[in-house]
């Protein structure tokens, strides 16, 4: 708990990585100042892109004394205004599961070669990052804790699958390998309360450890300050719950 | 991508942008998260060319009922200047 007669310094820039197939792509990092050791974790953004809302977040995680990194998964479709690169995909039906497995591997091992981590490491997600951050804590070895935030497409019926979302995330439960947080708004259609429900029976059945949270009155997105679906009580109550969770589960 | 309602059709025209006037070779249309409307979902119109790159782009969001409206007055337009005699058949 950062106290106001504290010194608190951070480290905050873009660098690059080995994501998937070995390519180099960047991300933006932040971590405190000094030796540590830092529990780290990795963000995996959403929809609209690597921009300014998760380099806010990542640098919160900072502040709260994480190395965090949010690998660029559109790197390879450009480079402009977040947006504009965002557009794009969109336009494209988005990014292949398993490239953004691989750079989500990536960021784990660029941030397990760091000297100053305690080498637990969590990935958070929110929309299409948090239907990622599940997939990665189910398919990614090495992750001590997974956060999803609304992830819509968890569950999935078969005609909704591409080529690039070939495998519904769900059916990958049994191989979830850390616990894990869901954090819904029982006013969101993707995820609709009943798929996060289909969710849940997932993880009981095959005895995963988790904790979900459905919201009232919030919808999709409602940490996000510059939409309109941001719930001031939900959001504070949210990000209270994303740091308990990793203190509980990042800790030693 | 949330709802992953997305179609893309290839078309030709000029766009105005940030930067001027370009060629418009592909238009994307989706029904998604916008990026600026204040809507959780919107009709969402991507004008581009991708041999100039990613910053050529005129963007468009929309609520459904405006969308309708667009695609009403584009058809209304269309025919009275098919009537006219300015544009063949489709």
């Amino acid at each position: 708990m950062y106290r106001t007669d504290m010194y608190e310094g951070m480290l905050a820039e873009t660098t690059t990585l080995a994501g998937a197939g070995g390519e180099t792509i960047n991300a933006y990092f932040a971590r405190p100042l000094g030796p540590g050791p830092f529990p780290g974790i990795v963000l995996i953004h959403h929809l609209p892109g690597w921009d300014e809302w998760y380099r806010e977040a990542t640098r919160k995680f900072a502040h709260h004394g994480y190395a965090a990194l949010c690998p660029n998964l559109y790197f390879r479709e450009g480079h402009g205004a977040p947006e504009d690169v965002a557009a794009a995909v969109r336009g494209v039906g988005g990014v292949p599961d398993d490239r953004v497995l691989g750079d989500v591997a990536g960021a784990l091992a660029h941030l397990r070669s760091l000297p100053y981590l305690t080498g637990r490491i969590a990935v958070f997600g929110t929309c299409s990052g948090g239907r990622h951050a599940f997939l990665a804590a189910c398919r990614v070895q090495g992750f001590a804790a997974a956060i999803d935030c609304w992830g819509g497409r968890v569950v999935m019926a078969s005609e909704e699958l591409t080529p690039k979302q070939p495998v519904a995330p769900v059916a990958y439960t049994a191989e979830l390998g850390c616990p894990l947080l869901g954090l819904f708004g029982a006013d969101d259609r993707s995820p609709s309360p009943e798929q996060v429900a289909r969710h849940e029976e997932a993880l009981k059945q095959h005895g995963k450890t988790y904790e979900f949270h459905m919201y009232p009155g919030a919808g999709h997105g409602f940490f996000y300050h510059d939409r309109p679906n941001y719930r001031q009580e939900a959001a504070v109550d949210g990000w209270r719950k994303v740091f308990a969770f990793l203190a509980r589960h990042l800790a030693g | 991508m949330c709802t992953m309602i997305s179609q893309q059709v290839a078309i030709s025209g000029s766009g105005k942008g940030a930067g001027g006037w370009f060629t418009v070779r592909q238009v994307s249309v989706s029904y998604d998260h916008p990026f600026d409307v204040p809507l959780e979902y919107a009709l969402n119109l991507d004008f581009g060319n991708e041999a100039l790159g990613l910053d050529a782009r005129v963007a468009v969001e929309l609520d459904a009922t405006s969308a309708r409206a667009l695609v009403a007055t584009i058809q209304a337009v269309l025919a009275r200047a098919e009537a006219g005699g300015y544009v063949a058949p489709a």
